[in-house]
């Protein structure tokens, strides 16, 4: 689309490194051949995908617009650049950062390129990524480039391959760490990019490094490769290795990963990572891309078994130099201040007091400090990426990460500077205090630009956000400590399930409208390295979760023992209780006028067509799928119950009738007078919902019936409160996909 | 110099008391009719960004805006797709573009004229900096054909052109400003003439 395209390549002759630069070529070679369909659209897919170059919401080429699905007519008319996406639809570019380290110049060509190819906005996102959003795929090449050219890669940004390696972003400063993980996620970085045997993954992998086990900024336990660092002394010498955890992930059934080995000397975390990756590539799942990530194939195995196959190819692998080449030279990493350090000044303004208070961190090294410029819902504006760089020119050596929590920091600020930066920050518009507190509320893009997306999550965030600023200066310690994180599917890429306070997005018919919900997700824990994830406990309107953020940190307030921490507080009063405090809002409100509460946040249109005329029943209208359904959700929440009582076998009979009584509300919609017979059921939704596709997410196909399948194959419950908590997981998410076949039911067009 | 991607910004009378809410709406709207003559595709949010796009009306050729960048509210056309045509025809066009969505602004009833251009000043971008660097050079080549399109877009009146900021990782910019007022359908007929 740009008119500069064609001369990019030529402009940056020999500031591009050569296996990147052809790299891109071929990319570009890729993009003529399958305009002239000389690719299939699967390869070229999977070919854009491992660039980084994603697609977007309503790519299909067709959006509903509020009164009706709008055919989006394209100039490239129907040429795809994957399977349903067609080439002109706008998409997300997403460019690893590994580690979130950035320099000036990188600060300023992302601004560069977000004006000129995207919307003017960069984002930041929980993996320390930045993505651009509405890029036109033939922008792509040039984009490429210039990030090149600043020595930034797109490369297996997406895909089936190793995500962005993400790394603490105080690591090296940190007060509380072991050792700096700086050079060492680097260079696992370098030596996994591009890696052969990282090229024939089933599904993603994403690596994690975090310095310390008590904080949460390295999320190792939620990663497929979490590494957390340790030290050891061998014959009366310390010497340094990590805790290497396998296996978690977040994903529709969050998994906490295992510890593969207590102490990995640095000299074997490359081969070992290797080895890792080569069992994923051999026996990973290759077919059923929902059990295709490392954590299936980890609990399917059992660590030992696994643990035993990757030694055993560690074994076997031939000696690579990079293995101590890449860590010896990432090692010589150093941060060294620009100005001597100083003392925090006292301050004289409320605001500026407050923004020392949640922003700045004092490092390990006397005199200077850390200081965490929050962004809302994570964006950016070019001239602010411009102005933070002029910043970290001005007061540090170009010393600046992104973070998980959707933040920039930047390092080695002498304290002695604070007054300065804090008042060129305040310029730039980047001096909102708050950070990493509950008003720094976390969240994925959402329906605003994701095709999964099912609510709003930016527009709930935006409102949290909002809210709870205004109360800021107010807040109780207590409550500003908790962590608020939104998805707007169940793919937890908003994190959900390592919050205080979880939602992801779901829908519900409600007085025959379909209403945007979200799932109210408790007990997560964010610390400790996303020490333990949340429960699902019920589903409430969009439009009333700042009531419930309300009146459960009022209630926690009000409540809590002395020290007790929002988690143990949910886990002392039940969710049983939770749902009492909590219950009237999941209802429509009696004045059926007040459309705002069947629309999504920020968003006028109406949430969904088809069903949605008024009649003069409209509020009393309950089919008997709504009462199933209903009955399938107490049921789920009965398992919970047990859940929490320690009943791990009733645990698990209950999730498993949650989902018979959910597959057999939509079977009775068919066939009224359907037995209580399980297997009877199973059978007719097998035939009537799986074999024909009904059941089938538009983009997860089939992959909630196989909970239910695999569930009545393993009808004898096992008493393991792992297991139990996974079925539960899954009959929710089989519950919610039974909410929207119902939906799909009754609605002839697809939004 | 082959220009494309011509922006063009008019300022906002009263900044200050402009809510972007209901832009969100009119801009569904505009979506629903497809009022402009670009595809129009999605509205992106951004009024939790200070200094920043604000509410975003996104099109395949085209992006239409109301726009605080710089602390500088306005309505902003983007011209994203490449056009046919002389330099000149690109500028108006642009041009053309943005005083149309101002004036639709203006006319919609539910915006209660909160959106009114000021009637004075405009801005006007090139968003591609490897054809017009943010340098002299650029302003040179491009000063001339700005001058013919502010000849007849003011009708012969007296007009100021200022040059942008000078840091040249900026987008090169011009601000245009007159002392007579301009409504936005004597713009549009002077450009006519």
């Amino acid at each position: 689309m740009k008119a500069s395209n064609a001369f990019w390549a030529e402009q940056l002759a020999g500031q591009i490194p050569e296996g990147l630069a052809r790299e891109i070529e071929i990319f570009e070679t890729e993009l003529r051949l399958r305009r002239q369909g000389k690719i299939e659209e699967r390869v070229f897919a999977e070919t854009r995908l491992r660039r980084g170059a994603y697609g977007q919401r309503y790519d299909s080429g067709q959006r509903h617009d509020g009164k009706k699905v709008q055919k989006l007519l394209y100039p490239s008319g129907s040429l795809t650049k994957g399977p349903n996406t067609l080439w002109d639809a706008p998409g997300m570019q997403r460019i690893k950062i590994p580690g979130g380290g950035l320099n000036a110049r990188q600060l300023e060509t992302l601004a560069e390129l977000a004006e000129e190819y995207s919307d003017g906005i960069a984002h930041v996102t929980t993996r320390q990524d930045v993505q651009l959003h509405y890029v036109h795929i033939d922008d792509t090449p040039s984009l490429m480039r210039r990030l090149a050219a600043a020595e930034i890669t797109t490369r297996e940004a997406c895909g089936n391959s190793v995500r962005n390696v993400t790394a603490c972003p105080f690591a090296g400063v940190c007060q509380d760490e072991t050792f700096d993980v700086t050079p060492y996620s680097r260079a696992l970085s370098k030596f996994l990019l591009g890696h052969p045997d990282c090229q024939n993954f089933g599904r993603k992998f994403k690596p994690s490094f975090s310095g310390c086990s008590e904080h949460a900024c390295g999320l190792a336990n939620m990663h497929d490769l979490g590494l957390v660092a340790v030290e050891r002394t061998v014959d009366g010498v310390k010497k340094r290795g990590f805790q290497m955890y396998v296996g978690g992930g977040l994903g529709t059934v969050p998994y906490q990963a295992k510890l593969f080995d207590s102490f990995v000397p640095v000299e074997e975390l490359l081969p070992l990572a290797q080895a890792i990756a080569r069992v994923f590539a051999q026996y990973g799942e290759k077919k059923n891309r929902n059990r295709a990530r490392i954590k299936f194939l980890v609990n399917d195995l059992g660590i030992e078994k696994f643990r035993e196959l990757v030694l055993e190819e560690r074994k076997n692998l031939p000696p690579d130099p990079r293995w101590t080449e890449y860590v010896q030279t990432a090692e010589g990493f150093r941060e060294e201040p620009l100005s001597a350090g100083g003392t925090i000044p006292a301050g004289d303004s409320e605001d500026f007091r407050q923004w020392i208070r949640t922003n700045i961190r004092p490092q390990r090294q006397e005199g200077y400090a850390t200081v965490t410029v929050a962004l809302p819902l994570g964006d950016i504006t070019a001239q602010q990426l411009r102005d933070l760089a002029d910043i970290v020119r001005k007061y540090t050596n170009e010393t600046v990460r992104t973070a998980v929590e959707q933040n920039f920091v930047i390092r080695w600020v002498s304290c002695a500077d604070l007054s300065e930066i804090y008042r060129d920050l305040k310029a730039a518009g980047l001096s909102t205090a708050g950070a990493g507190t509950i008003v720094d509320v976390t969240t994925c893009p959402g329906t605003d630009t994701c095709k999964l997306g099912i609510s709003s999550s930016r527009g709930l965030a935006a409102e949290l956000r909002k809210r709870l600023a205004e109360q800021s200066f107010n807040l109780d310690a207590a409550v500003e400590n908790l962590h608020i994180k939104v998805s707007g599917c169940f793919n937890s890429c908003g994190q959900h399930h390592v919050a205080d306070l979880g939602f992801y997005g779901v829908s519900r018919k409600m007085a025959g409208y379909a209403v945007p919900h979200f799932q109210v997700v408790l007990g997560g824990e964010w610390e400790h390295n996303a020490g333990s994830y949340g429960l699902p406990m019920m589903a409430i309107p969009s439009k009333n979760i700042p009531e419930v953020v309300t009146r459960l940190t009022n209630r926690y307030l009000a409540a809590r023992k002395k020290g007790e921490s929002f988690r143990d507080f949910i886990k002392r009063i039940g969710k049983a209780e939770v749902k009492n405090l909590l219950e009237d809002l999941t209802r429509p409100p009696a004045e059926q006028s007040d459309r705002g509460f069947f629309r999504d946040w920020n968003d006028p249109r109406e949430y969904s067509l088809g069903d949605m005329g008024v009649g003069e029943c409209a509020g009393e209208v309950v089919s008997s799928v709504d009462f199933g359904l209903a009955a399938a959700e107490r049921q789920v929440f009965e398992a919970q119950l047990a859940l929490e009582a320690g009943d791990y076998h009733r645990a698990w009979q209950m999730g498993y009738q949650s989902m018979l009584q959910a597959a057999k509300s939509l079977v009775a919609a068919e066939l009224p007078g359907i037995s209580d017979d399980p297997e009877q059921i199973v059978q007719e939704f097998r035939t009537r919902f799986y074999e024909t596709q009904k059941f089938f997410d538009p983009f997860a196909g089939g992959k909630f019936a196989h909970y239910l399948f695999a569930a009545h194959r393993n009808v004898e419950a096992p008493r393991h409160p792992e297991k139990a908590r996974f079925l539960i997981e899954e009959a929710q998410l089989f519950i919610e996909a039974s909410h929207s076949c119902y939906y799909r039911m009754g609605t002839p067009v697809t939004v | 110099m082959d220009i494309q991607h011509v922006n063009v910004k008019l300022m906002v009378q009263n900044p200050e008391d402009a809510d972007l809410e209901p832009l969100i709406p009119v801009f569904h709207r505009w979506i629903q009719d497809q009022e402009c003559e670009e595809l129009l595709l999605d509205v992106a949010d951004y009024r939790h960004v200070p200094a920043g796009p604000g509410v975003v009306l996104i099109g395949h050729e085209a992006n239409y805006s109301v726009d605080n960048a710089d602390n500088r509210l306005g309505v902003r056309y983007n011209r994203k797709a490449l056009l046919d045509g002389n330099l000149q025809d690109r500028l108006e066009q642009a041009v053309r573009a943005a005083i149309g969505a101002c004036q639709r602004l203006e006319d919609d009833s539910t915006l209660n004229g909160s959106i009114r251009f000021n009637r004075r000043e405009m801005e006007m971008f090139i968003n591609d900096r490897l054809l017009a660097p943010n340098s002299n050079r650029t302003r040179e080549a491009l000063e001339p054909e700005i001058r013919a399109l502010c000849q007849r877009l003011f009708g012969g009146a007296e007009y100021f052109l200022g040059h942008g900021e000078s840091d040249p990782r900026k987008l090169f910019s011009v601000s245009i400003s007159t002392e007579k007022a301009f409504k936005p359908n004597e713009l549009l007929e002077n450009l006519l003439v």
